[in-house]
C-alpha cells in the first residue's frame, strides 16, 4: 500500500489516519499538502481524512474541494485509483463531485460523538473485503453534519446499483430510526461512486483499530484495502 | 510630557475600574498624568483578573514544588515531568462572565484561550476538560446557557481537534446570575523543548503572529473583574469571537517554527492582549520593549492606539525570534496563511514604549507596570461553621430503593451523556477511558504510559466550611486519579469566588486556599498553575465558593488502568475506608429532604493517602477488577453507577445495625472507594488490608440484573439507566 493522506488547513484527523495506515499496512503514508498539483509517484490509495477543513466555513468541504490537489485526485479516481474519504473527507468528495449527494446538519442540530453500529452491505468491494456481507461493526462517529441526502433519482440509482456500502443499524443489524443518530436518508453511512473505487463514509473506522482503545472493528476496512492493493500490485 | 488630547478626569478613571488611591499610585509611579492609552494599559494590567491583587498574598501559601515540577505558577501553564523525556503542560482558566453574557462565544473563547496557553509553551494539546456550574434548572435562563456553553466548548475543541475527555456539570440556584465555565487544557512536550515568555537579547525583533486585531474584547479583563448587575447584557460587545480554524493553523505554525529552533520567547495574547503579552515578555527578561502600532495587522480601519493595546481579539501570539531565523519563520507562517509582522524590538531601556503614527503614545517603566500593581490584604472574616448533624435526626426516605431511584435522576447525579456526546472525545486515537468515569485516561504517544485527568470540587462543602471544602476538593481529585490506578502528580486550580471586598467572601477564599494548601502538602500534589476569578456576583448575590481543581496523574501502563464498570458476575464487592453515615451537606439531604445544612464530611488526609495507596496497589497488580471513588450520593449511588456502566447488578447485604440505613447508603464519608475482586481473592485482599492498616469490608456480590439490597425492593439496572439517562435530554427538550 502506498497511501497518500491529503492535508488541508483545518483538517485534524490526519494523524489518526496516518497512524492507522501505518499500523494496518506497516507502511508510513505520504502526507500531501493541499497546494500540490500531483500525487506522489506510485500512489495507490488516496485518503481524505476527517476534520474541519477551512473551519467548515462557507459549507463543509466546499473550499477544500476546490484545492489544487483535488484536481490530481479527480484524475487519479478517473483512472480507477482507490479514494477513501472519511467524515470531512466524505463531505469534500461530495463537494468535489466525486460522489453524489450532500451531508446536511444532524437531525437534532447538535454535534454527536459516540459509537454507532454499521451494517456492511457488501463485502465484494476493495474497501470491505475484510468484512462479511451483513456483518455489524461498532465504530465511532464525530460530526455535526453527517445527515446524508440526495434527490430521489440519485438515491434510487445508489440503491439499485448496490452502492450503499454502510448503513447505520442497531446492534443486531436491524435498520431502525432509533439507531440512525443523524437522520441520514435510508440510514446511509457510506457510499461508493459508480466505478466502485471512491468510498465516502461519515464514521471513523480509523479510531477503532486497537483492542485497548475502543475496539478493532475498524481494522477490517484497512486490512482489506492493504490486501486488495497487494493483490493488484 | 506626552501628547494627551483627552483630559483624565476622576470619572474617566472610575470608568476604567481604577480606585482613586490606585490612580494616585499611577501618578506617583510615573510622575505625570497618564495619556488615555496609558490609563487603559494600567486599567488592563491592574484589574483583578490580571494582577491577582486581592489573592496574591494568599496564593503564596500554596505548595508549588516537587522533584517532578519543571515549571510552577507564573508562566502560561504549569509543566511537570512525566518521565521518558516527556513533560505534561496544563492549566485551567475561567471564562465565567463572557459565558453568561454570550454563552457560545464565551465558552468557545475560554477553550481557545487555555489551548493557546498550552501550545505557547511548545506542547501539542492532547486533551481538554471542563468544570461547569449552572443556575437552578427551573431558572428561565439555565436551559439557554447550558445549550450555548456546551455547544461553544464543543464547537471550539472539535474544530481545533483536541479530545474533550472529562469534566463536571452541576446546577444550583446560587449560579443563577453568574454561571461558571472553567476550561482546562493538557499538552505534551519534550522536557528540553519547553518555551517561555522571557525575552532575551537587546534589539531582537518582536513578531506579531496569528489573526488580525479588531475592536472585539476591549476591556474584557476589566469586565471579568467587576460584579454583574441587571445591565450586564449591554456588555456583550466586550465578549470576543472565537475562530478555532485560525487557532488550529496557529498551533501547527507555532509547533513547526519551534521545531526549527527559531523562537527565543513566546507569549500568547490573552487577557489584555498586546499590552500584557508585550510587557510580560520584556519584564520577565529584564528588557524594555518598543512597539510600533503602524505595523500591527488590523481588521478594521482607523483603530486608535488605545483600541489596539486593549483589544482581546483571539488567536494572536507575540514572539521574539532569533534574528537569523526570521525569514524561515515567516515562510512557515505564510504557508499556514497567517499574519506575520515585525511590530517592535527589545531594548536595554527597561521602558515600555508604544508609537503610533510617529508619535509616542505610551512611555512607562516596564517592570513596575506589573510589579507595582496594587496588592491588597483585604479584611476577611470566617463565618460560624454549621455544627454536624446527627444522622438519626434526618428523616429516612419512604424506602432506600425509592430514594435511589430519585437520586440517580437528579440534575447533579444523572448521566451527563447529553453534554459529552457533543464533544469529540476520541480524536487523537488515544482515549482509553472516555467521559463518565472517575477520571479520563489518555494514552501518551504510542503508550504504554497513560495520563489520568479529572476536575473536581464540591461547592456546598466549601460554603459550609471553606477549609474542609478546600481540602476535600483536592482530596477528591486525588482520589479520582487513584481510582483509575494513576499516581496523582500535580494540580491546576481555578478559584471562583464572589466579591473580595466583602470580608465574608474573602473569608471563604482564604479558608479554601488554606484547605487546598494543606491537602496538597499532605498528598504531595503541588499546584503548578491556576487562575483566580473573583466578583462572581449579580446584584450582590455571590456564587457558592467554587475552587475547581484539575488534576493530572500518570500510569506506567494504560492497560492496567481500572474503570468503574463491574466486570463479571459473582465477584466480591468491597468498600475501602470507614463508613460512619455522614449526611451533613449530602446530596441526600439536599435532594430528598430539601435541606442544605450541617457540617460537611471532614477529610482525614492521612487516611486518604493510606486508603488511596492501597487501592492503587490493588489496581496495578491486577487484584481489583473495577474501582470507583465514593463521593456525591455515597455508597449506593456509586454502586448503581458501577451497575449501570456494566449492565451487571449487585446483591448487597443490609446496612449494619449501628447506622441508620439511609445514612449508611447515602452518607458521604470521605477517603472511600468501592473495588471488586474475584471471590476467591477476598481473603488475600483482606489480609493485605490488615497489613496496611486499611479498613476494608465486603458488602455484597456482583450479579443478576438488579441492584438488590437484602430485604429491600430490587431495582432493575435498565430502569436505573433509563432514569439516569433520561433527565438531562428531557430537561433540554423542555420536558420538566
Amino acid at each position: 500500500m502506498k497511501a497518500a493522506v491529503l492535508v488541508f488547513p483545518g483538517i485534524n484527523r490526519e494523524r489518526d489516519m496516518a497512524r492507522t495506515l501505518r499500523l494496518t499496512s506497516g507502511r508510513e503514508p505520504a502526507m500531501v499538502w493541499h497546494t500540490e498539483h500531483d500525487l506522489p509517484a506510485g500512489t495507490d490509495l488516496v485518503v481524505v481524512p476527517g476534520g474541519f477543513s477551512y473551519g467548515d466555513y462557507l459549507r463543509c468541504g466546499a473550499i477544500a474541494a476546490r484545492s489544487p490537489v483535488m484536481d490530481a485526485v479527480r484524475k487519479f479516481a478517473a483512472g480507477g485509483g482507490l479514494v477513501l474519504g472519511v467524515c470531512n473527507g466524505f463531505q469534500i468528495l461530495c463537494e468535489s463531485g466525486l460522489l453524489p449527494g450532500v451531508l446536511m446538519r444532524n437531525e437534532n442540530l447538535r454535534f454527536i460523538c459516540r459509537d454507532v453500529f454499521l451494517k456492511v452491505e457488501r463485502s465484494d468491494t476493495p474497501f470491505t473485503r475484510g468484512y462479511n456481507a451483513g456483518q455489524v461493526v461498532r465504530v465511532p462517529v464525530a460530526h455535526g453534519e453527517g445527515n446524508y441526502i440526495a434527490d430521489g433519482e440519485t438515491i434510487a440509482r445508489l440503491e439499485g446499483d448496490g452502492r450503499v456500502i454502510f448503513r447505520y443499524c442497531g446492534p443486531d443489524g436491524m435498520i431502525d430510526p432509533d439507531w440512525n443518530h443523524n437522520g441520514a436518508l435510508n440510514a446511509i453511512a457510506g457510499i461508493v461512486n459508480d466505478g466502485g473505487n471512491v468510498l465516502g463514509m461519515m464514521p471513523h473506522p480509523e479510531n477503532h483499530v486497537e483492542a485497548d482503545i475502543g475496539s478493532t472493528d475498524g481494522r477490517g476496512l484497512f486490512a482489506g484495502l492493504a490486501e486488495a492493493l497487494k493483490k493488484a500490485a | 510630557m506626552l501628547a494627551n488630547d483627552v483630559k483624565i478626569t476622576p470619572e474617566l478613571v472610575a470608568e476604567h475600574g481604577l480606585k482613586p488611591d490606585e490612580y494616585q499610585r499611577i501618578l506617583d509611579l510615573i510622575g505625570r498624568e497618564p495619556t488615555l492609552t496609558e490609563l487603559g494599559i494600567f486599567s488592563a494590567m491592574w484589574n483583578e483578573h490580571c494582577s491577582y491583587k486581592s489573592s496574591k498574598v494568599h496564593l503564596r501559601g500554596l505548595p508549588t514544588k516537587a522533584p517532578w515540577v519543571i515549571q510552577g505558577p507564573g508562566e502560561n501553564a504549569g509543566v511537570i515531568d512525566i518521565g521518558d523525556g516527556l513533560a505534561c503542560v496544563f492549566k485551567m482558566e475561567s471564562h465565567n462572565h463572557p459565558s453568561y453574557i454570550e454563552p457560545y462565544q464565551g465558552a468557545a473563547t475560554g477553550v481557545g484561550g487555555i489551548l493557546r496557553d498550552v501550545f505557547t509553551m511548545g506542547a501539542r494539546p492532547i486533551a481538554c476538560l471542563n468544570a461547569l456550574s449552572f443556575g437552578a434548572p427551573e431558572h428561565p435562563k439555565t436551559r439557554h446557557l447550558v445549550s450555548g456553553v456546551v455547544a461553544g466548548i464543543g464547537g471550539y475543541g472539535n474544530s481545533f481537534g483536541v479530545p474533550t475527555v472529562a469534566g463536571s456539570v452541576r446546577f444550583h440556584k446560587r449560579y443563577d446570575g453568574n454561571i461558571l465555565v472553567n476550561a482546562m487544557a493538557v499538552g505534551l512536550a519534550e522536557t528540553d523543548k519547553i518555551f517561555y515568555a522571557a525575552a532575551s537579547g537587546v534589539g531582537m525583533p518582536i513578531v506579531y503572529l496569528g489573526s488580525k486585531t479588531g475592536r472585539d474584547g476591549i476591556h474584557g479583563a476589566s469586565m471579568a473583574s467587576a460584579e454583574f448587575d441587571d445591565n450586564s447584557e449591554e456588555k456583550r460587545p466586550t465578549v470576543q469571537v472565537g475562530d478555532p480554524f485560525s487557532e488550529k493553523l496557529l498551533l501547527e505554525a507555532c509547533l513547526e517554527i519551534m521545531a526549527k529552533d527559531c523562537v527565543i520567547a513566546i507569549q500568547d495574547m490573552g487577557a489584555a492582549g498586546l499590552t500584557s503579552s508585550a510587557t510580560e515578555m520584556g519584564a520577565k527578561g529584564n528588557l524594555g520593549v518598543t512597539l510600533d502600532l503602524d505595523k500591527v495587522p488590523c481588521r478594521e480601519e482607523g483603530m486608535s492606539a488605545y483600541e489596539m493595546m486593549l483589544s482581546e481579539s483571539q488567536e494572536r501570539m507575540l514572539m521574539v525570534l532569533k534574528p537569523d531565523k526570521e525569514k524561515e519563520a515567516e515562510a512557515i507562517f505564510r504557508k499556514w496563511g497567517l499574519d506575520f509582522a515585525v511590530v517592535g524590538e527589545t531594548t536595554p531601556s527597561m521602558r515600555f514604549i508604544v508609537k503610533h503614527h510617529g508619535q509616542v503614545m505610551v512611555d512607562l517603566p516596564i517592570k513596575e507596570l506589573g510589579d507595582s500593581a496594587p496588592e491588597y490584604k483585604r479584611p476577611f472574616v470566617s463565618l460560624e461553621k454549621p455544627a454536624p448533624i446527627d444522622a438519626g435526626a434526618i428523616e429516612p426516605p419512604g424506602s432506600i430503593a425509592d430514594a435511589l431511584e430519585r437520586l440517580v435522576a437528579t440534575p447533579d447525579l444523572c448521566s451527563k451523556r447529553w453534554v459529552w456526546e457533543q464533544y469529540d472525545h476520541i480524536i487523537g486515537g488515544n482515549t482509553v477511558q472516555r467521559p463518565g468515569g472517575d477520571a479520563a485516561v489518555v494514552r501518551v504517544l504510542d503508550g504504554p504510559k497513560g495520563l489520568a485527568l479529572t476536575t473536581d470540587v464540591t461547592p456546598r462543602y466549601c460554603e459550609a466550611n471553606p477549609f474542609e471544602g478546600g481540602k476535600q476538593a483536592v482530596a477528591e481529585c486525588w482520589r479520582n486519579l487513584t481510582a483509575v490506578g494513576a499516581t496523582p502528580l500535580a494540580i491546576t486550580d481555578n478559584l471562583n469566588f464572589g466579591n473580595p471586598e466583602r470580608p465574608e467572601i474573602m473569608g471563604q477564599f482564604v479558608g479554601c486556599v488554606r484547605g487546598i494548601a494543606e491537602a496538597c502538602k499532605a498528598l504531595d500534589f503541588p499546584v503548578v498553575s491556576g487562575n483566580v476569578s473573583l466578583y462572581n456576583e449579580t446584584n450582590g448575590k455571590a456564587i457558592l465558593p467554587t475552587p475547581s481543581i484539575g488534576g493530572v496523574g500518570v500510569i506506567a501502563d494504560f492497560k492496567k488502568s481500572a474503570s468503574l464498570a463491574f466486570k463479571k458476575e459473582g465477584e466480591a464487592i468491597l468498600v475501602v475506608g470507614e463508613t460512619t453515615g455522614w449526611l451533613g451537606q449530602s446530596i441526600y439531604l439536599r435532594e430528598i429532604c430539601a435541606r442544605e445544612e450541617g457540617a460537611p464530611p471532614p477529610v482525614d488526609l492521612i487516611e486518604e493517602r493510606e486508603n488511596g495507596e492501597f487501592v492503587r496497589s490493588l489496581i496495578l497488580d491486577g487484584a481489583a477488577t473495577a474501582a470507583h471513588d465514593l463521593s456525591d450520593g455515597g455508597l449506593l449511588v456509586a454502586l448503581a453507577e458501577m451497575a449501570m456502566a456494566s449492565g451487571i447488578g449487585a446483591k448487597l447485604d443490609a446496612a449494619p445495625d449501628d447506622i441508620p440505613g439511609h445514612a449508611y447508603w447515602f452518607g458521604e464519608d470521605q477517603a472511600r472507594y468501592i473495588v471488586t475482586v474475584p471471590a476467591q481473592a477476598v481473603e488475600l485482599v483482606m489480609a493485605r488490608a490488615r497489613k496496611a492498616s486499611v479498613l476494608v469490608s465486603r458488602i455484597g456480590t456482583t450479579g443478576g440484573a438488579a441492584v438488590a439490597i437484602d430485604g429491600q425492593r430490587a431495582l432493575a439496572v435498565p430502569d436505573l439507566n433509563e432514569r439516569s439517562e433520561g433527565w438531562l435530554p428531557g430537561y433540554m427538550a423542555g420536558r420538566d
